[in-house]
Formats: structure tokens, C-alpha cells, sequence
């Protein structure tokens, strides 16, 4: 069957920067639609380029309209679906049932092709590793455009490097992954008011010998004794017997709608914004039932939220650093934020577990941090740099799906595994089909 | 209740068998491409379509496939109550112009074939006693216009059809429905510069469903279509000769 012809489109990652004037290939049939496509794409939930073309002009599949749910057996969790389902839309369909994702971020807005693409990792990912893990086989399209169903016993290589592979691999049209089984759909959570750095990473660490999720936000404006402030937040699934008899009801969402003024994001709005975000927490401890979004997805519930970063738009930097014997590299890490003159309303800490089966998935043992701060042109690119050389010196490494701004040397630093990616990738495509805005900064891919 | 679909493996027709499917109702898909048909079944019956759904080849150019399809839909299901088509085409006025095969093609398709079908579908449901037919048309057909004249035109004869049948056959069970989309995001107006009021899919799905729950005679949607539609049908030949809609 055709697909429909390509189209002209302005397409960017959730950071509004960079924006392209893109060629886009969409259909219900991703087999029609990838094609010809250099790169798939999902929601555009990554921040910076990674799922952008290479070049303008070579178009990118679009695999939204591709959301059938092909086969789903209740005995063993097992669900074969087709790329572009979105996370709300599995959600939607299986909470009510007694089934949850095994891994989620913290978004729905994304593709089920773009949770393998990024391997993502959730608020459980000291227990249960990254999506990846529970992915039983993948059908993806390589660049010579035959069609291969893909595991850890076929194509074992080609399977590691798809999994957090950035798209670099082919196209994914089916993933075949577990679903989990959940005693009810709402959350038992816990959350606590933290003063200070020593006291969050000791507190994640504690809480993930008991919780099977847990997350920190911290101020990242607070510096000297106050750094590293924030709350910790702990969840499980609630029981039958805690859980509210009714489903969760539909959230409200609102809506940002237009760019906000570049005023909006000057220091004092931030530094208000993460004070009452503190302060908030009132009580140093809350605990009950809460609603699985709330406890989610969060930011989901004002749809567009990226737009208050205004026209020029925004990044977020994400990387992970071993844990050390003190706290010293999260306290380095965030005094050279705030030196760096960087501000955010964001900023997420969490623990990682052991490194996944993805060649080039982004956890690993350690601390990862992530924060979100508009574009300045001049001082965005040195802040990063910094930053990238702060976490090659502690042995750490960034997250792709949210960079924007690192340099290709920088991150070859940082990447000893990238040697095996790009040897995979050489194998099922030598002409250098396949590539992205991304791999042409980072990878050194022609575009 | 036993539900044919035409045209349900994508767009608008998937969103309303899913909610159908939701609902546990009994489907049958037809449509043209058989591994399109499967892979839409095996998604109905994952989210709650009774079991089986099963699906037979029916393509819209090529009317002698009509009647076997609903054939073989009448013997699986043992008797149909509900017949709902979305199957269609559409290309823009600028390729209708250049392009005279491709215009005969969606004339054929949009008025004559779909009219054969509904004819095969009307009888089959009268022989039983009645039942919905629900087609889609468009808001195109609702006034000639710069941008749509030879879509419109198709869907215009295929409106006026459908509210004859609903004339003549409401009082023998016959409920017939004229769904008429506004702009509404599939991959039918996939790259096309969504105006003011654009539909989701879903959110069509939703109200058409109410509307074949209520039997209504005639829905626009999304909604808003229905007073936008009603101020240009209003509108006078000269200024419609000066706008570009
Ligand atoms: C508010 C917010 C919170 C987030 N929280 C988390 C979190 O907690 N944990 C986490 O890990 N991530 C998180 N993310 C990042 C997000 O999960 C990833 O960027 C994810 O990949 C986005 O999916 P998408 O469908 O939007 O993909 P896109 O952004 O469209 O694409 C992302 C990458 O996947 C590739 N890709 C997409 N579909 C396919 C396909 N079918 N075949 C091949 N390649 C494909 C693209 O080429 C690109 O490289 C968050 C993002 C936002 C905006
Ligand atoms: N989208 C709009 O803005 C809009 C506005 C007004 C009216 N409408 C009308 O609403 C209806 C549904 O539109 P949509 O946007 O949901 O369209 P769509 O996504 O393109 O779906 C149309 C369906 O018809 C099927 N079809 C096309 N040719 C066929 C053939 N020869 N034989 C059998 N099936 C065929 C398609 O399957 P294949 O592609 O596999 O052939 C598909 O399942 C159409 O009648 C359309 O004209 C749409």
C-alpha cells in the first residue's frame, strides 16, 4: 500500500530548538512510510536533535498514525504493538485492566518506537532497569529496506544497538515487550521535604531499599548550605484494600497558550517558582493515595508547557555520575550549575541501577541529574561545555535524547562503548542511510 | 450489536471502531488491503471487541465486490444491524484540475460506488427490519466552493442521497445517518494547513457515536462545522466569487 506523499513540515524536539522546515512521510502503514525515510520519528518528546533530519531536504517518517495494538496475551503480559502507540494511549486502554507499562517516563506524550529508541528509564530504575530490558524482540526496517524481526537470540547485535540506539539503527515498526500486572492503578506514595545534598542522596539511597519507585526534585537555585535542597518522593502500587474503589478519573489539562515573553524566565520568577515548589511540601512528611498522573506525569498536565520558554526555546541537560565515597561529584556538579550562571525550574535527581543490555543506553550505577534552562545563543554552548567536562572528569555520560549542545569530542570521551555502536551500524548500513541531525554533530555522519 | 465497517482500518472509521470495540461490540471489518484488515481486527479485539472480528476483502473501485462482502458479514454475524462507511477518497482541487483519471476516479468513488454500496447495505437491513447506516459525506458537499468543486461535488450528490433514503425509509426502522466532517487531522489531510475548528479523529468518533446511538439524521463535526457551515451556505454568490474558502 502507498503511503501518502511527503510533506512539508516545521519539526523540533520538545526544546523548540533546533527548528526544521522538514520533509514528512507519514502513514498507518510504517512499512509504507519508512521507505524512503532517513530517520523515524515519534512525538518530538526528545529535547534537542535527535529526531531531526540530517539534512532539510531527506525526509523523516513520522510514525503516529501506526497505533494498532497487534496482539496482547493476558497469560503472559506479552503485547506486540506497532511504533507510534503512544504511552496515554496504553495507559488509557490497560490501567483500567490491571496492566501498567514496566517502565515509564515522565511523560505519556511519547511513542512506544521512541521509548526503544531512547531506552528510557523511570522512577523505578534501581530495580527494574530501562524499557529495554523488557523488550522480547523488535521489527525494524535497516537501511538497505529489508525488514527484520529482531531479539536477544536473532540478530543479538543489531537488537543491543536498536535498544537506545537514537533511531541510528532503521526503523522500528513493532515492538513485542511485557506488560505488568498492577494490584490496583493508584499509587501509595510518600513524600518527604529534604534541607540539603548530603541528605537527598542519602535518602534515595535509603528509599530505594524499600520502594520500588523513587525521584528528587531539587532547587537548583540554592547554593552553599541550602544546595541540593528539594523533596524526595517514594511510590508503590497501591493494594487493593488502600486503593479508592474507582478508577482514577480523567485529569483536567490546561493549556499554555502562546509563547511567553522572555521576561517570564528571569531569575526572580525561577527562584519564586522553586521556593514555593519547597514550600509547598509544608509538612517535612505527606503520605496517601495518589493519583498514578499525578505521580506520573506531573508536567502532562499542562499540555504545551514548553511554550513559557518562550521563542528562543530550551534544553535540558541530563547526565548520570558514578556514586563516590561522598557526595562530591552532585555537589561539583551543581555548584558549577549555578556558577555556570545556569537557572531552571527543574531539576530531577534520581539513583541508577545497573547498566543495561542497550549498547548505548544512557543509565548506569550513579547519580543522574537532569535539569531543564532556556537558550541563551552565547552562554548556552559554554555552560555545556563545561558541564561535558565536568562529567568526563567524574566518568560519567549525558543523556541523548535531551542534548542539544555537546560537541562530538566531548562526547567520544565520555563513550567508550561507542566503538561497538558504530560497528554495528557500519554492518547493516554502509552507505550511511540512516542518520540524524544528532549523529551528523555527534557521530560524525555526512549529512 | 453487529457492526459492518467500511473503511475502519484507518482515520476517523479506526477511531469510531475502537470505541465500538470498547463497547464489546461485534465488528466485521471490509475494506480492500487484507493485511491492513488483519492487523486492524487483532488491534479491535485487543481492546475489547467481541471475538472474533472477522474481515472480507471489499474494495470501493470495484462495486462487484460489494455484495459478496456483505454477504459473507450477513453469514458470519447472522444478521447485520448496523452499517457504517468511511471508506473514501480525497485529492486537493489543484491536482483534481491536472489530473482528469484521478478526478473520474474520485467521483466514482465518492458518489456512484459509495451509493452502490449503501444500495446493497439498505437492502440487506430493510430485509431484517431495519437498522443504521451511517456514511460519511463532508461539509465539502454543503456549498460549492473554490477549494473542494470536484470532492465536494461527489460528496454533495452523495448528502442528498443519503437524505432521500431517510425520507423514504425512517418509518420502515431504516435510521440513516449523514455524518458531515469539517477538517479533521488523518492521514487523508495529512500535510494540508489545519483551519480554525480541526477535528481529531477521536474526538469525531465520540460525538458520531452519539449521534448513531440517537439515530440523528445528520451531524457535523466537530460541531462547530455545524454554524460555520450554516453562515456560508448563507453567504451571496458575490461574495463567495471573491473568497478563497
Ligand atoms: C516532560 C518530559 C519528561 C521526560 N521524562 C523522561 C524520563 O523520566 N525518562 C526518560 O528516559 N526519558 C524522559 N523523557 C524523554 C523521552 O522519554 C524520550 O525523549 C522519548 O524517546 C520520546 O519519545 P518520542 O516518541 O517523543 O520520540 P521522538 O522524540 O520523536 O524521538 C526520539 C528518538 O527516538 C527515535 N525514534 C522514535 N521513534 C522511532 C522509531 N519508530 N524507530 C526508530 N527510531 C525512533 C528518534 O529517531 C529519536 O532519536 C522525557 C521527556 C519529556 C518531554
Ligand atoms: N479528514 C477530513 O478532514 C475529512 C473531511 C470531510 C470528509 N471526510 C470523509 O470522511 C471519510 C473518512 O475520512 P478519513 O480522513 O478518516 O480518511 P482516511 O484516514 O483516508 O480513511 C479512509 C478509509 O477508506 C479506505 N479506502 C480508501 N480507498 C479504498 C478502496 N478503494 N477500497 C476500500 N477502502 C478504501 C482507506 O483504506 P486504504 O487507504 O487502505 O485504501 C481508509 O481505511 C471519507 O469519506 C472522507 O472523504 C474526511
Amino acid at each position: 500500500m502507498p503511503g501518502h506523499p511527503p510533506f512539508r513540515s516545521k519539526i523540533a524536539g520538545w526544546g523548540r530548538y533546533p527548528v526544521v522546515d522538514g520533509l514528512v512521510l507519514t502513514s498507518e502503514s510504517l512499512a509504507a512510510a519508512t521507505e524512503t525515510a532517513s530517520l523515524s520519528r515519534g512525538l518530538g518528546r526528545s529535547y534537542g536533535d535527535s529526531s531531526l533530519p540530517a539534512r532539510p531536504d531527506v525526509p523523516v517518517a513520522d510514525t503516529t498514525l501506526a497505533d494498532r495494538l497487534l496482539h496482547f496475551d493476558r497469560t503472559t503480559g506479552l503485547l506486540t504493538a506497532e511504533a507510534g502507540v503512544s504511552l496515554l494511549e496504553l495507559n488509557r486502554v490497560f490501567l483500567r485492566q490491571g496492566w501498567f507499562v514496566p517502565v515509564s517516563p515522565g511523560t505519556q506524550f511519547v511513542t512506544v518506537g521512541g521509548m526503544v529508541a531512547s531506552d528510557v528509564h523511570g522512577k523505578n530504575h534501581h530495580v527494574d532497569g530501562c524499557f529495554g530490558e523488557h523488550v522480547e524482540s523488535i521489527k525494524l526496517r535497516v537501511a538497505d529496506g529489508r525488514i527484520i524481526e529482531c531479539s536477544d537470540s536473532v540478530e543479538p547485535d543489531l537488537f543491543r544497538a536498536t535498544i537506545g540506539g537514537m533511531g541510528l539503527t532503521g526503523h522500528i515498526l513493532e515492538v513485542t515487550f511485557r506488560m505488568r500486572q498492577i494490584p490496583s492503578p493508584w499509587i501509595w506514595g510518600e513524600s518527604e521535604r529534604i534541607d540539603d545534598l548530603d541528605t537527598m542522596v542519602a535518602g534515595l539511597k535509603k528509599a530505594a531499599q524499600a520502594w520500588p519507585m523513587t525521584v528528587g526534585w531539587v532547587d537548583c537555585l540554592a547554593r552553599g548550605r541550602k544546595l541540593g535542597r528539594g523533596i524526595l518522593m517514594k511510590g508503590r502500587w497501591a493494594t487493593r484494600e488502600e486503593a479508592p474503589a474507582k478508577a482514577p478519573p480523567l485529569k483536567r489539562r490546561f493549556r499554555i497558550p502562546f509563547e511567553f515573553p522572555r521576561l517570564a524566565l528571569c531569575r526572580p520568577s525561577m527562584k519564586a517558582f522553586n521556593l514555593a515548589y519547597y514550600w509547598k511540601h509544608f509538612q517535612r512528611i505527606k503520605q496517601g493515595i495518589v493519583h498514578p498522573d499525578a505521580f506520573f506525569y506531573p508536567l502532562d498536565m499542562v499540555d504545551d508547557w514548553n511554550l513559557i520558554y518562550g521563542r528562543r526555546g530550551f534544553t535540558q541537560y541530563q547526565c548520570v555520575l558514578p556514586h563516590a565515597d561522598d557526595n562530591g561529584p552532585a555537589r561539583r556538579f551543581l555548584e558549577a550549575f549555578v556558577a555556570g550562571g545556569g537557572m531552571g525550574f527543574l531539576c530531577v535527581i534520581k539513583d541508577c541501577g545497573p547498566e543495561g543490555k542497550g549498547l548505548l543506553s544512557f543509565p548506569r550505577p550513579g547519580m543522574s541529574i537532569a535539569m531543564d534552562f532556556p537558550i541563551h545563543s552565547r552562554k548556552t554552548p559554554v555552560l555545556i561545555d563545561r558541564l561535558n567536562e565536568l562529567v568526563i572528569a567524574e566518568g560519567g555520560r549525558i543523556y541523548l535524547t535531551k542534548d542539544t549542545f555537546t560537541k562530538a569530542e566531548h562526547f567520544q570521551a565520555m563513550e567508550p562503548r561507542l566503538e561497538a555502536f558504530n560497528g554495528v551500524r557500519r554492518k547493516w548500513d554502509p552507505d550511511g542511510r540512516i542518520r540524524s541531525a544528532q549523529s551528523v554533530r555527534l557521530l560524525g555522519d555526512v549529512a | 450489536m453487529n457492526f459492518v465497517l467500511f473503511g475502519a482500518t484507518k482515520g476517523m472509521g479506526r477511531a469510531l471502531a475502537r470505541l465500538l470495540a470498547e463497547r464489546g461490540e461485534r465488528l466485521f471489518l471490509v475494506e480492500h488491503c487484507i493485511d491492513e484488515l488483519e492487523a486492524s481486527a487483532r488491534d479491535l479485539e485487543t481492546r475489547g471487541a467481541q471475538l472474533p472480528v472477522r474481515t472480507a476483502q471489499c474494495d470501493l473501485l470495484a462495486p462487484a465486490t460489494f455484495a459478496p462482502a456483505l454477504e459473507q458479514a450477513e453469514r458470519e454475524l447472522g444478521q447485520i444491524d448496523a452499517v457504517i462507511v468511511t471508506a473514501g477518497l480525497f485529492a486537493t482541487q489543484d491536482q483534481l484540475e491536472r489530473d482528469p483519471e484521478l478526478t473520474a476516479r474520485i467521483l466514482t468513488a465518492d458518489f456512484t460506488n459509495t451509493v452502490l454500496f449503501c444500495e446493497e447495505a439498505r437492502k440487506r437491513l430493510l430485509a431484517r427490519g431495519g437498522g443504521t447506516l451511517c456514511v460519511f459525506s463532508s461539509v465539502a458537499g454543503d456549498r460549492g466552493r473554490k477549494p473542494v468543486i470536484l470532492y465536494g461535488a461527489a460528496k454533495a450528490g452523495l448528502s442528498r442521497y443519503l437524505e432521500g433514503l431517510d425520507h423514504k425509509f425512517r418509518s420502515r426502522g431504516l435510521k440513516t445517518i449523514c455524518v458531515k466532517p469539517g477538517f479533521v487531522k488523518t492521514g487523508m489531510t495529512a500535510g494540508l494547513k489545519p483551519p480554525p475548528f480541526a477535528g481529531t479523529p477521536d474526538n469525531v468518533a465520540r460525538r458520531v457515536l452519539r449521534a448513531i446511538d440517537g439515530g440523528w439524521p445528520e451531524v457535523y463535526v466537530p460541531a462547530a462545522w455545524r454554524w460555520v457551515m450554516s453562515v456560508i451556505r448563507r453567504l451571496p454568490r458575490g461574495v463567495m466569487r471573491r473568497v478563497g474558502f
